[in-house]
């Protein structure tokens, strides 16, 4: 980041402040207010399953793919899944090319365990020849236009993804195509701290002046499948107990869009 | 057996293009942007600058450099694709920026650099000509200055009749495509590329075919630019 930058961001982190003293943010919602979401799916049509989700300005497309392989020798009557994300230069000016870097590699494990934890993908249903061959399920994730919250936009996008998507076992010759065997998805919920104020739903301005970043994923139940504290700020244990509080209940209004 | 009597096996004739629709201007953070959808291909294509061209040594003393990037998504084919570039993508990205940069007013912005996005989110032949396309629109939805709108399509063969725009099964068992990209008001050809098998009769008919195909499709881009500002105004106060 040049220098040019940090000034920009700290005049806009001034400005922030001065908002969240009187509890207030840049786009007039509340400190518990999630930007509009939208999601649509099965888009791809070479894509297994594919989804598209927006949380304000900020798109997403997820696609999940299937193949074929061998499975871990420690699972070996067991599918395997695997999540990786994409920052490209499409989205954002800062945005470059080349191999994901650590902000990439953090948002898929993020987005993987709230999945993985959460048991969504059956993956003991996706066992073809015990210890030869299963299904591997390929989760990627594309992000279009960055504003902010990509974690909950990601795994979102990727629930939504393999909802939509089936087993190819025509296109790989192995029996019919069935659904993907699935379990309750994750829900993720993700808080960002600047000036010891605590907003759901970061959009950009709030990402780039964020000291830290707290990301929940909870099951159907409200119980906590997965979590991840980001940046080099701080939460008190109150802050931490009352985020995840607050994301019990962000979850089951995000959970009914996923079931419509 | 990819033409009979006449109609293809998605139903078109020989000169017929598969449906097409444009979007402008879809992207928040992009100066400018195209969503395309053509046949099956989808195509999100943004732009960025001009800015400083880093590093350094790319940068022209007399004018912007066009850089393009065409990139598919793993989950764009039938068989994932590992994400980024291979040897494919970056021929594609070369002869499409090469292409963009005959239009664009160059000289207006030396030692800087214009990046087209160019993203593959679902591929079903014609990719890099719906691409081409797509970011002739996201390069005037970025107010870029230009000296015309390019726009690309391909013609080719099948079962030994030249058609327009293959799609699915006729890119793979056909006999020839050919993508072109034009300027359409001097109709010159920016982006020509070809392989398979024609005679010079076919050639020149495929030729003939595709100069065609690109005239319908640059009214479609035209309009989506026009539609992007008329909804604006609906929404002004």
């Amino acid at each position: 980041m040049s220098s040019h930058d940090e000034r920009l961001s700290a005049v806009k982190k001034d400005y922030l402040v001065n908002l969240a003293k009187k509890g207030k943010r840049l786009d007039g919602r509340g400190p518990d207010e999630y930007r509009p979401i939208t999601i649509e799916k099965h888009l791809i049509k070479n894509a297994e399953g594919s989804a598209k989700v927006t949380i304000g300005n900020t798109m997403v497309m997820a696609g999940v793919k299937l193949d074929v392989g061998e499975p871990y020798p420690d699972t070996p009557e067991e599918g395997a899944m695997t999540t990786s994300a994409e920052l490209p230069p499409i989205a954002s000016p800062t945005f470059e090319t080349g191999p994901p870097r650590e902000d990439a590699i953090e948002l898929a494990r993020v987005v993987d365990r709230g999945i993985r934890e959460s048991k969504f993908i059956k993956l003991d249903q996706l066992c073809i020849t015990p210890g030869e061959e299963v299904w591997i399920v390929f989760i990627d994730l594309h992000v279009l236009d960055y504003d902010g919250n990509l974690f909950d936009a990601c795994s979102l996008a990727a629930s939504a993804a393999l909802q939509d998507a089936i087993i190819p076992g025509e296109r790989l010759g192995k029996g019919e195509n069935r659904p993907l065997p699935l379990g309750s998805p994750p829900i993720s919920c993700t808080f960002a701290k600047y000036a010891d104020f605590i907003v759901v739903d970061p959009r950009l301005e709030e990402d780039e002046v964020a000291e830290a970043r707290h990301t929940i994923a909870l099951d159907e139940n409200g119980d906590l499948r997965a979590m991840q504290k980001g940046l080099t700020g701080s939460f008190t244990v109150e802050e931490i107990k009352n985020n995840i509080k607050r994301a019990q209940i962000h979850a089951k209004n995000i959970r009914k869009l996923l079931e419509e | 057996m990819l033409i009979k009597d006449g109609i293809r096996m998605d139903g078109r004739k020989p000169d017929e293009l598969r449906p097409i629709k444009i979007e402008a201007g879809v992207l928040h953070r992009a100066q400018g942007s195209c969503y395309l959808e053509w046949g099956g291909n989808r195509v999100m294509a943004a732009v960025y600058g001009p800015r400083e061209a880093i590093p350094r040594h790319i940068q022209h003393p007399l004018k912007a450099v066009i850089n393009a990037r065409y990139n598919m998504v793993p989950f764009s084919v039938s068989d994932r694709k590992r994400p980024g570039p291979d040897r494919r993508s970056v021929e594609i990205s070369k002869v499409t920026s090469e292409a963009l940069e005959h239009v664009v007013f160059t000289g207006l912005f030396p030692r800087t650099m214009i990046d087209v996005c160019i993203e593959v989110l679902g591929a079903e032949a014609g990719t890099r000509c719906a691409g081409l396309t797509a970011a002739a629109v996201a390069l005037a939805d970025a107010g870029i200055p230009m000296r015309d709108l390019p726009v690309a399509c391909a013609a080719g063969k099948i079962d030994g009749t030249v058609v327009l725009d293959l799609a699915g099964d006729e890119d793979c068992e056909g006999e020839a495509d050919m993508p072109i990209a034009i300027a359409p008001r001097t109709e010159e050809i920016l982006l020509m590329q070809m392989d398979g098998h024609m005679t010079y009769q076919e050639f020149e008919e495929a030729l003939e075919l595709a100069l065609k195909g690109c005239r319908e499709v640059s009214k479609l881009q035209k309009e989506a630019l026009l539609r992007k500002y008329e909804t604006k105004n609906e929404v002004a106060p």
